[in-house]
């Protein structure tokens, strides 16, 4: 419903930049301004989406396969062959063999090997039908590859984020956008509402809330369960901070002019209100990720989000909580580390993008 | 200020109403009850099955049941605990407490070491301490606590120095009091520091920000104009300014820190609110859970109010009036 303005010589709107830069060009200039935290958080993000996207094919296991006669092994070591042998394989390993079935303790069989091929059988790397298998970062309790386990992981790690901002980010900015524009009653009640989700101890009323999620309900839509649930208690005080800047937008000369022009409310909501506050909204969307990140690892480590078999980096930490296991085999803690650094990066980036595109807080 | 007081407590009261009564809406979708468990029982009849449900009054519609239990909280009965039998008050108290002391101990370290921390930063600006120990907080801020809580953990499997876990020791009704003192302490310290941490951090970067925002202002330009010493500018002038939005951002951390304790205690096992929570949210112990989230919000409600009260005292521009305009 966009109304035609009178044509008068003023552009309402910033004009466009004069020279409309490529993408590739504004990514160069981009990495030439980062500082070297930014550009490895940002390889890192690129590299875990990489994950999410091609897990199938970089996880060299079937995550649930277990290895029953190989739990609790640890990590493998990788050998490069001599190039005499490059016919059969470039790289091996020594395969596990259990000296202890109550401590659950290895010893490497020397004398064997175990072929790593690549790029067959499409994996990237995996061994053959039959041999021992390879573990990069070790197996767990049931002889499940780790590695695997975190790629398939990844997926739920690195969308919960999107998809969360996705929805507390357009809930935030409409709900607080409107409550700020029209004010009266309807902000009344909306920032009264937002005031008693605010006061709630959340991660509280995130644990009542993930009880609601039935036990037999299958991955995706206990993922999409989770997504609502920390969105439901996330979009509050993003939308009142939205909700202020709309309130001291609406009295600025360019959205008053623009009324006067008789635009509609609709229009200078969406062509004047919101592209103001969007550069806030942008840094705050991202630098809310890792929340959504943390939330449903935590979720998962209680035992309360994505259930096993499928895999979450948040699931495969609450290995962790048997104490004889962290004692033992603490390349469990490894999904931690992923999580760890997923958080980290978009911390990074976010603060970054805050130089770049919110520069008030600078002096 | 005691005007004041008394009509946050009087604004809290709708809060508290709306906190609980989505809790209890939230509790209702939960599919299946705490009885559920025992209807799968051959052992529990059909009858004792009825009697619980009566008892209980899991068969009334859920305004009823909302509208006895908020009847109930008034006269400081908070119901009993369809799992443990006792009353819920008897339980929270106690878990209530540890969560508190170990909330209030992280918040006591975050902010004796971030503070000066923060300024030696922010007084350095750029220098080679500045820059480690910006990016060490940044480090400190990203690590998920309950990582951090197994981490911990490790070292203190692999060193013995730290009792893995646990609020206090086996022995622990066998010792004096300065000996269970010394044993909840010994208990205490990793939690803290697990959980003091990303306060730490994000309060460090906070100090150093606010430094060197006040420090290019014009009073401190006067007060190095009148030959002031650089320590009497930043202790007397530049400190006691920056630290007004530290105690703000001390009602807006609660919620975190009890979010956070709540991980740890589960992690660490620590008999604290957060883990009673979550074993009532396990077995839908419906009361418990309604206890829990209600002595939650009280703790941040009046968390909330101790820190405006602070902020007042600390800075002259602020007083009651304004705050309660807000």
């Amino acid at each position: 419903m966009s109304v035609a303005l009178p044509r008068t010589g003023v552009p309402l709107e910033a004009p466009p930049p004069a020279r409309q830069a490529g993408l590739g060009a504004t990514l160069r200039r981009e990495w030439r301004l980062a500082s070297w935290p930014v550009r490895l958080s940002t390889l890192c993000l690129v590299a875990f989406y990489i994950l999410a996207l091609g897990s199938p094919i970089i996880a060299p296991y079937n995550p649930t396969r277990q290895y029953r006669s190989l739990p609790d092994c640890p990590p493998m070591a990788l050998h490069l062959a001599a190039p005499s042998e490059w016919s059969r394989g470039f790289f091996y390993a020594h395969p596990m063999r259990m000296t202890d079935a109550i401590r659950r303790t290895y010893a490497e069989e020397r004398g064997a090997r175990t072929w790593v091929h690549l790029f067959t059988r499409g994996h990237i790397f995996t061994t053959a039908h039959g041999a021992p298998p390879y573990f990069l970062l070790g197996s767990d309790a049931l002889g499940r590859d780790l590695f695997s386990r975190i790629v398939y992981g990844s997926r739920v790690s690195m969308f919960i984020g999107i998809l969360g901002v996705g929805i507390t980010f357009s809930l935030g900015i409409t709900i607080g956008a409107l409550s700020g524009y029209v004010g009266g009653l309807l902000d009344n009640l909306i920032m009264r509402w937002s005031e008693i989700e605010m006061s709630l101890p959340s991660f509280y009323f995130l644990l009542a809330l993930a009880a609601v999620i039935p036990s037999g309900m299958s991955t995706v839509k206990t993922f999409f369960m989770i997504v609502a649930i920390m969105s439901f208690i996330g979009w509050a005080g993003f939308a009142r901070v939205i909700r202020g800047m709309t309130a001291s937008v609406r009295s600025v000369p360019y959205v008053e002019a623009a009324r006067a022009l008789g635009a509609s409310r609709w229009r200078i909501l969406s062509r004047h209100v919101i592209p103001s506050v969007m550069g806030y909204a942008i840094v705050a969307a991202t630098l809310s990720i890792p929340g959504f990140i943390l939330g449903e690892s935590a979720l998962s480590l209680l035992g309360l989000g994505i259930q096993e078999p499928a895999a979450s980096w948040g699931n495969l930490l609450a290995q962790a909580e048997d104490v004889h296991a962290l004692a033992h085999y603490p390349w469990i803690l490894l999904p931690g580390v992923f999580i760890f650094l997923a958080v980290m990066s978009f911390n990074f980036l976010g603060d970054h993008l805050r130089d770049r595109l919110d520069p008030s807080h600078l002096r | 200020m005691g005007k004041f007081i008394v009509k946050r407590v009087i604004n809290m009261v709708p809060l508290l109403v709306g906190i609980t009564f989505i809790s209890f809406l939230v509790m209702s979708m939960v599919p299946g009850d705490f009885l559920s468990n025992l209807k799968m029982n051959p052992s529990v009849s059909p009858q004792m099955i009825a009697q619980m449900q009566a008892q209980f009054g899991l068969d009334q519609p859920l305004l009823v049941r909302y509208g006895k239990w908020l009847w109930a909280v008034v006269h400081l009965n908070l119901g009993i605990s369809l799992t443990y039998r006792v009353s819920v008050l008897s339980l929270i108290g106690s878990r209530a407490l540890n969560t508190v002391i170990l909330s209030a101990a992280s918040m006591l370290f975050a902010w004796s070491l971030a503070i000066p921390i923060g300024i030696i930063v922010a007084v350095k600006q750029n220098s080679i301490w500045d820059r480690v120990l910006s990016f060490l907080a940044f480090f400190g801020m990203s690590v998920p606590n309950f990582f951090l809580a197994f981490l911990m953990m490790y070292l203190a499997l692999r060193t013995g120095w730290f009792p893995v876990g646990g609020t206090y020791s086996v022995f622990y009704p066998q010792l004096d009091l300065w000996g269970k003192i010394a044993d909840r302490i010994n208990h205490l310290i990793l939690p803290v520091m697990v959980l003091g941490t990303a306060g730490m951090a994000s309060l460090m970067r906070l100090m150093r920000s606010q430094i060197l925002e006040i420090k290019g202002s014009d009073f401190v330009r006067t007060a190095r104009a009148k030959g002031l010493s650089e320590r009497a500018v930043i202790y007397k002038h530049v400190l006691r300014n920056a630290l007004n939005p530290f105690v703000t951002m001390a009602g807006y951390g609660l919620a975190d820190l009890l979010g956070g304790a709540a991980l740890v205690e589960a992690v660490m096992n620590l008999q604290g609110l957060g883990l009673l929570l979550l074993d009532a949210v396990r077995s839908l112990d419906v009361y418990l859970v309604m206890g829990s989230v209600l002595m939650g919000s009280v703790l941040l409600l009046v968390g909330n109010l101790l820190a405006d009260i602070a902020l007042v005292a600390v800075d002259p521009r602020v007083d009651f009036s304004s705050m309660e305009s807000q």
